[in-house]
């Protein structure tokens, strides 16, 4: 029993069990849903996150969570939302957001998302930057977004801790912070690391300086955790807490996963060989604008990719970026998510599906709106180890609905309400329900929400 | 021999004859011209240009006739900012040719002669049915190489075909003001307006005293004569300004200055000018829009807000639409799109990324609508235009035909069957297995 609640301590809030169990690690969510009741949402057109499509269908919301998806529910007693000509999605999730780290407004005193002093900052976390009065937010809820994952930017090859959020107003991040949500790593590969610190003259300024960087440090972290192992078999003193070994060390224990900056196949594929040296798995390649070109190691790894429709060409690593990206990568049977890395871009994440969808298309990839809307919700929330309680309509998870006024892969559609936990936190047009953040107070988001 | 060559000129011109006349049937054809959106509609192109738009136009024999039923058919894309043609990759991949830095010269850089036809990226937005842009160039803001000037140069109206791709030097001259020009000028917006004063001024004087001063009779000016020559075109009310400017104060400032100088102004960006829509439209300054610019990235952009097109349009402003983006200057579309999403006319939003451009670039007699006389840019689709899922299926640019083919189709090609390319495992045509 001390040994466990050690191992718990010394990995503070990678301890899933210790939040979950209402304990004191630091950091711990103290998300708390909007009041809820019960409310059907009946008649939509419904995309379940599943790979499913259910018409003229009604989704059952009771206590928080989704009791049930179907045609023709009784639900007595229940809010009805008349949702004809609707659709119906689970909650929008980007896995990689810097709100809140480089908010809006971008001024040098708020940006927050890269601590560019060291090539291995695997000892801080993004939630201690993140600030809550982001306009941000709010404009990812009229997206539809209902969770997000916050991490450091990619100057360093192990930027610190990633965290994720669901998207409702708190006036500190633990009042944000998504309960039991693991947290990432955030690695980054090619040009950006290379790039920071050769400038300085220091290591690492090439490619290989990477590879060498990050194989040094897992070297370390095994070594940590073996002494740390040892010590709790009651051999070996307990080395003395060290946050940077104990996040790698989160990772090699599978509680922390690796979302990995990387753009290119082949850089991809020596990252993969790394992880099997050191034994960790990369869960997710973020950029990965060439996963196209090894959709089919991805899939034998078991390694998501979330990338852009069609951002490319902005540096050389994205020079290769095709259109079909994400389609060929879903097609290998690898996990494909498309994510925003933008304020913008996480406002329609949906679109930026469309466009991939249509692009696919014209090289005979015909991609049916149930089997895309797994690219933004249920793979989303695999790679962030959120599946069981977010990313599909199913009985028991989380309510984080979207219903859309129309096809969500239309340019001119969008988001009509947004229910987090049950509860709606957004209504398109409804001033006095949607969330002013403390920002906008006096500006014109302030007077029509949202906008 | 003479005579053989000539012959065979003849044989050529003969041979290109017929192709030189394409019909464009059955479409829905949307002019935005005065035309209309003609149902059923046919565009007649002879030698490039638009010989006749209509629902009742003879197809003339030998013409080539492309079957357009069921498709929609526009003019070709007019990107109203963008960088084509000067930029590959702009970061740490060698120079880029959009942004000078020093004093050296102001106006009088001109991107121009940096453009190039052959730059991958043409391909890639011209098959995704972009056919004009102006390229302009950037504001070279301070580094630790230096800085450049709050009057960036001179913009070039091209179209993305493959010969003849200038259609228009000196188009507009390109200004940051606002917080931008603020990092040229010691930090303050103040000095901007100073500093862009000070060069209309030197202008004018330059025009009004040009003997005098090459007969070194005149003060010595700040400006390059090449700066001087260059700003003439704006003190004539030829060549617009583009001003890189949001906040409102700077655009209540910016009114001024165009009324008092008696030139013609174009807002880039403009995040608050919804807050001054009439004073806009009553000033005749156009603004090009980015419609999903909502966010306050800057106390400049405080009050940024979705729908600011259709609040500008509705007062009478022309409104283009364009975020100044250069590799995907394509995504013109998409951002049309949300504009209609927030309550913009959907014939509006089409304008403002074809005509419009034009209008405010004074190339509109000869591109941005599908008019009789105007350059055939045309584009296919397979039905709404401004739809995520609909890329074109034909583009013309001056009635040629363009390949649509690019770099990234030929990428996709190669890794649309999973595993390892063929390519890659291609021999020598004389060896062996």
């Amino acid at each position: 029993m001390i040994v466990a609640i050690a191992t718990c301590g010394l990995l503070a809030a990678g301890c899933g069990k210790d939040e979950q169990d209402g304990g004191t690690a630091a950091f711990a969510s103290r998300y708390e849903p909007l009041p809820s009741g019960t409310t059907l949402i009946a008649g939509a057109t419904v995309l379940t996150g599943t790979g499913e499509r259910i018409d003229d269908a009604d989704v059952l919301i009771r206590d928080g969570r989704i009791a049930a998806v179907g045609t023709d529910l009784d639900a007595a007693g229940a809010d009805v939302v008349d949702a004809a000509g609707r659709w119906v999605t689970p909650g929008i999730i980007d896995v990689h957001s810097h709100l809140g780290v480089y908010p809006s407004p971008s001024t040098e005193s708020h940006s927050d998302g890269n601590e560019m002093t060291a090539p291995v900052t695997a000892n801080v976390w993004a939630e201690h930057s993140v600030w809550p009065h982001d306009p941000g937010f709010t404009t990812a809820l009229a997206g539809g977004v209902t969770a997000m994952q916050i991490l450091p930017g990619s100057a360093n090859l192990f930027g610190g801790r990633g965290v994720t959020l669901k998207n409702l107003p708190g006036r500190n991040v633990m009042d944000m912070k998504f309960p039991g949500a693991p947290h990432g790593l955030k690695m980054a590969c090619g040009e950006n690391p290379k790039r920071v610190y050769g400038a300085r003259s220091q290591a690492p300024g090439t490619r290989m300086g990477n590879v060498a960087g990050y194989r040094a440090a897992w070297i370390d972290a095994a070594e940590y955790r073996d002494k740390v192992k040892a010590a709790e078999e009651g051999q070996g003193e307990m080395p003395k807490r060290d946050l940077k070994l104990e996040t790698l060390m989160g990772v090699l224990e599978g509680e922390i996963l690796v979302h990995n900056h990387c753009y290119r196949g082949d850089e991809m594929s020596i990252m993969l060989d790394i992880a099997k040296e050191f034994g960790y798995r990369v869960g997710t390649f973020h950029h990965a604008v060439e996963s196209y070109k090894i959709a089919d190691l991805l899939a034998e790894n078991d390694t998501c990719s979330a990338m852009w429709a069609d951002w490319w060409g902005f540096k050389m690593e994205a020079y290769d970026g095709i259109r079909e990206n994400i389609a060929l990568v879903d097609r290998a049977g690898a996990c494909a998510i498309v994510h925003s890395d933008s304020a913008i871009g996480i406002q329609r994440l949906n679109q930026e599906a469309a466009k991939v969808m249509g692009a696919a298309a014209r090289v005979g990839m015909d991609i049916p709106p149930e089997r895309a809307i797994r690219w933004l919700t249920s793979n989303a929330a695999t790679s962030l180890g959120i599946d069981e309680q977010v990313g599909t309509l199913e009985a028991g998870k989380m309510a984080d609905v979207v219903v859309w006024n129309g096809n969500p892969f239309s340019v001119y559609t969008l988001a009509e309400r947004v229910y987090i936990d049950g509860a709606l936190a957004y209504e398109l047009g409804n001033e006095d329900l949607n969330p002013v953040t403390d920002f906008s107070l006096g500006t014109s988001a302030a007077a029509g929400g949202a906008q | 021999m003479i005579r053989q060559v000539a012959l065979i000129g003849l044989l050529a011109l003969a041979a290109n004859a017929p192709a030189a006349t394409t019909a464009i049937v059955g479409g829905n054809v949307v002019t935005v011209g005065p035309q209309g959106t003609i149902e059923n509609g046919t565009v007649l192109i002879v030698d490039g240009r638009i010989a006749a738009v209509g629902d009742d136009i003879r197809v003339p024999a030998g013409a080539e006739t492309i079957d357009a039923s069921g498709k929609v058919v526009t003019p070709g894309l007019f990107s109203p900012l963008s960088q084509l043609g000067l930029v590959e990759v702009p970061l740490s991949a060698g120079p880029t040719d959009g942004a000078q830095r020093g004093e050296r010269f102001t106006a009088g850089f001109d991107v121009a002669d940096a453009y190039n036809p052959r730059s991958t990226l043409i391909a890639i937005n011209r098959i995704e049915g972009v056919t004009r842009t102006l390229s302009a160039p950037a504001p070279a803001y301070p580094d630790e190489t230096g800085g450049g000037h709050i009057i960036a140069g001179l913009a070039a109206v091209v179209n993305l075909g493959d010969s003849e791709a200038l259609e228009r030097r000196s188009a507009a001259v390109v200004v940051s003001l606002g917080e931008g020009g603020s990092q040229f000028t010691g930090g303050t917006r103040a000095a901007a307006w100073l500093t862009l004063r000070n060069a209309l001024d030197e202008a004018l004087d330059y025009r009004e005293h040009k003997g005098d001063f090459e007969r070194g009779m005149r003060r010595p000016y700040v400006h390059s004569v090449a700066d001087l020559e260059a700003l003439q075109g704006v003190i004539n009310g030829n060549t617009p300004l583009i001003a890189s400017v949001n906040r409102a104060s700077d655009i209540e400032v910016l009114i001024d200055f165009v009324s008092d100088y008696s030139v013609k102004a174009i807002i880039a960006g403009g995040a608050e000018a919804w807050m001054l829509a009439d004073e806009l439209a009553a000033a005749g300054i156009p603004v090009i829009v980015d419609p999903t610019a909502n966010l306050p990235r800057s106390f400049d952009r405080l009050n940024a807000r979705l729908g600011s097109a259709t609040i500008l349009a509705r007062a009478g402003v022309k409104v283009a639409i364009g975020d100044g983006d250069t590799h995907n200057a394509r995504n013109l579309t998409q951002a049309a799109g949300n504009a209609v999403a927030h309550g913009l006319d959907w014939d509006e939003a089409l304008r403002a990324i074809t005509l419009t451009p034009a209008e405010i670039y004074g190339v509109a007699s000869t591109s941005g609508s599908l008019e009789v006389g105007k350059s055939a840019d045309v584009v296919i689709w397979p039905g709404d235009p401004l739809e995520l899922t609909n890329y074109p299926d034909q583009v013309f640019i001056k009635g040629e035909r363009i390949p649509m083919i690019s770099r990234q189709t030929l990428l996709r090609d190669r890794y649309l069957q999973s595993g390892t390319p063929p390519a890659y495992r291609k021999r020598q045509p004389d060896a062996q297995p």
